[in-house]
């Protein structure tokens, strides 16, 4: 089957209840976003899994270059300080 | 036979048209797994199968407490013969391609659903409790089959086609849907169930608007007179009931 012919994969984002967000779940092929709902539900909720689902066309999201890695993502490595680990917290405060 | 006992054969009865609908149908679309155009038509026609027969247990089940002979859904769902299915012929139908498989799932659907939605006001709460479950899952099985059916009618000139004429050969059974007898009409003056008239009018409706969003020409109506609700099936039923039946008369009594 030539490319043309294929179906387009979508990304299918699950959320499992109300006040979370949707995870990514995995992927899918189908002829338009339709469909793509349709077999996200069949394939990704069939044990109770969610209560919402989103899909993107694939070809719609724009990744971050693996071999950028070190120039996009090593450079917060020292800069501890803006982990919020510094403040003295309270022994009255409980749930923080 | 007493006023009380007719009564019950007659609920026995009616709930074996509406249950063996549903077991005939899950049955039949079972057999495109591992079949179907891809993996993900394969999960989606299972889950719809699985629906089906979901319903069937609760329509066999309730049809055995009310024949009272100690029947359960496995024996009326495998231990029947082919004269005493009770469903509309249309659903026993070979699957042919995937739209007429689509064709023959928008058409049940959309009665289902009309049936279906109408029948969670029956005067009989158990089968209010029934459809009131059913119509949920069906409103997804029309949901699916209505998208193909509108992307196969309004695809290309072979999908086109072949959903075209998926229609024409298919649209003769639609009449035995609404053929109104006299359960039918004992039914709808009990208030257990709406008046097929009424079923088929929103049927209609429906159906009519899908076609033209589908670009599909709707068949002429053409009397015919078909049995499958009084026992009278086409050959494809046998086949059904071998292969469903098989194991469970094999094996009697055979369980997970």
């Amino acid at each position: 089957m030539d490319d043309s012919r294929e179906w387009p994969l979508y990304e299918v984002f699950v959320r499992a209840r109300g006040g979370l967000d949707h995870k990514h779940v995995g992927s899918l092929h189908a002829a338009d976003a339709r469909m793509a709902i349709e077999h996200a539900r069949d394939l990704y909720t069939r044990r109770q899994e969610g209560i919402s689902i989103w899909v993107a066309a694939s070809r719609d999201i724009t990744a971050s270059d693996p071999a950028e890695t070190d120039s996009l993502f090593e450079p917060a490595r020292d800069k501890i300080y803006r982990h919020p680990t510094f403040y003295e917290i309270p022994d009255e405060v409980k749930t923080l | 036979m007493n006023a009380p006992l007719a009564e019950a054969k007659a609920l026995y009865r009616y709930l074996l048209r509406l249950g063996d609908l549903s077991l005939v149908l899950g049955q039949r679309l079972g057999e495109w797994v591992g079949h179907s155009p891809a993996l993900e038509e394969d999960l989606g026609l299972a889950n719809i199968a699985l629906d089906l027969i979901g319903q069937a247990r609760l329509l066999l089940t309730y049809a055995g407490e009310v024949e009272g002979r100690g029947r359960g859904e496995d024996e009326l769902a495998f231990l029947r013969e082919h004269g005493e299915y009770l469903n509309a012929i249309m659903v026993e139908q070979p699957n042919g391609d995937f739209g007429r498989t689509i064709v023959r799932q928008v058409l049940i659907d959309a009665f289902q659903l009309e049936l279906y939605e109408r029948m969670t006001a029956s005067t009989d709460e158990r089968l209010a409790a029934i459809a009131a479950k059913s119509v949920k899952e069906i409103r997804y099985h029309l949901r699916y089959s209505a998208g193909w059916l509108v992307r196969l009618g309004d695809g290309t000139d072979e999908s086109h086609a072949r959903v075209q004429s998926a229609l024409e050969s298919l649209w003769p059974y639609t009449v035995e849907l609404f053929a109104e007898d006299e359960l039918d009409l004992l039914m709808a003056e009990r208030g257990v169930a709406p008046r097929l008239s009424e079923v088929r009018a929103a049927w209609a409706a429906r159906i009519g608007e899908l076609l033209t969003e589908a670009t599909l020409n709707r068949p002429a109506d053409r009397p015919h007179a078909w049995h499958g609700k009084r026992g009278q099936h086409s050959e494809h039923l046998g086949y059904i009931l071998a292969e469903m039946q098989h194991l469970q008369r094999t094996y009697p009594g055979a369980r997970w």
